[in-house]
């Protein structure tokens, strides 16, 4: 009884320091401007980018060699993304509402998705300039 | 008997608190957040511990459940002097360290009172069940603890983005193992046990690696930005 109780309290605690620790990384990403370069790859002209492009940034992120500890911030941003996309398909009839709100945040993940995706290039674009100078 | 996957968990699971005992000693994180560094080193120390004894005794040995058991419960209270000193950052500007110091060592005695007494009271199954509920009870006074931490710093708009991570991602380690252990107690003999432990187990240095080496000493984040839903 009390384990099965715990791991309600569990759960519930983990969602809730998961979504916030999610949103700090996305926040932190929020204040960072993207290259005209990376802006032209994902196809974005304004400061927001759409829930949808998500995938596709993630596999451009894929292709490009990673650039130290960026890939912890993906997984966590990922799995936050994918929270998003079921709590989206799950609040279309339970509250219509809520949905402009998670388009919202989905678009934040693609942001940061595409913040990432920024400093893999950069990160590309120095290695190949270091292997050309020797 | 373990097999590669086990192996390679373990080492990853080392490796990842090695690189993070540099990183933070690398960021120069040793005066300000010295039970980071004592964390760190403390894990480290039980993973080489649980290594030899793997070697020497077996992995279905009752010697390694023992140290598996109460070496947790040990790095657990490790983390008690993390939360401590966070908590203590959180209400530097109060001025009521002293209360905190004093908290502190009395939930310390609480717990050692509390655990003394259970191992007291169920001397016979000692190894058995009791040695995982501890745990579990332990991880639930964490995630409480990281709670009201974190509750404390929304009320008081606690701005410093590192610690607000650091709280958040300790959060999360011990809602995960809190919950893990819990199941665990319902379902013992899941196999899938010994492979989620040392997974959850990456978490902390990962996540305190990724805040010391990205997010730089004075950055802000707003309290509010991080708890959902906001407005727009």
């Amino acid at each position: 009884m009390i384990a099965a109780l715990i791991f309600a309290i569990s759960i519930v605690t983990l969602l809730q320091f998961f979504v916030s620790y999610s949103r700090s990384l996305i926040a932190e990403c929020r204040g960072q401007e993207l290259s005209e370069q990376t802006r032209e790859i994902c196809g974005v002209t304004a400061r927001t980018v759409t829930g949808d492009k998500f995938r596709k940034l993630s596999e451009l992120i894929a292709m490009c060699p990673e650039s130290g500890s960026d890939s912890g911030t993906l997984m966590a941003v990922s799995a936050y993304y994918r929270l998003l996309s079921i709590v989206r398909s799950l609040s279309n009839w339970a509250s219509p509402t809520a949905t402009a709100w998670i388009e919202a945040e989905r678009g934040d993940c693609a942001w940061a998705a595409a913040v990432v995706l920024d400093r893999r290039i950069a990160y590309t674009r120095m290695m190949m300039n270091q292997q050309s100078s020797h | 008997m373990l097999g590669p996957v086990d192996y390679i968990l373990l080492f990853a699971g080392f490796a990842a608190h090695v690189c993070a005992l540099i990183f933070l000693l690398k960021k120069r994180a040793f005066t300000q957040h010295f039970t980071l560094i004592l964390y760190l080193s403390f894990s480290i120390a039980v993973g080489i511990g649980r290594c030899s004894i793997l070697k020497t005794a077996g992995f279905n040995s009752n010697a390694y459940l023992y140290f598996f058991y109460y070496s947790d419960a040990l790095t657990t209270i490790c983390l008690y002097f993390v939360l401590m000193t966070l908590y203590a950052h959180v209400f530097s500007e109060m001025g009521v360290s002293k209360q905190v110091r004093g908290g502190a060592m009395l939930l310390l005695a609480g717990t050692a009172g509390i655990s003394y007494h259970m191992v007291a009271a169920s001397s016979d199954r000692l190894v058995t069940h009791f040695v995982a509920e501890l745990g579990q009870n332990l991880y639930f006074v964490g995630v409480v603890l990281t709670y009201l931490l974190f509750g404390a710093m929304v009320k008081l708009r606690e701005n410093r983005t590192r610690l607000m991570q650091i709280v958040l991602s300790m959060g999360v380690y011990l809602s995960l193992f809190a919950g893990t252990f819990a199941l665990g107690n319902m379902h013992p003999d899941l196999p899938i046990w010994r492979y989620i432990n040392p997974l959850i187990n990456m978490w902390l240095p990962i996540s305190w690696s990724y805040t010391f080496m990205k997010v730089p000493e004075d950055a802000r984040i707003a309290s509010a930005r991080v708890l959902a839903p906001t407005n727009r």
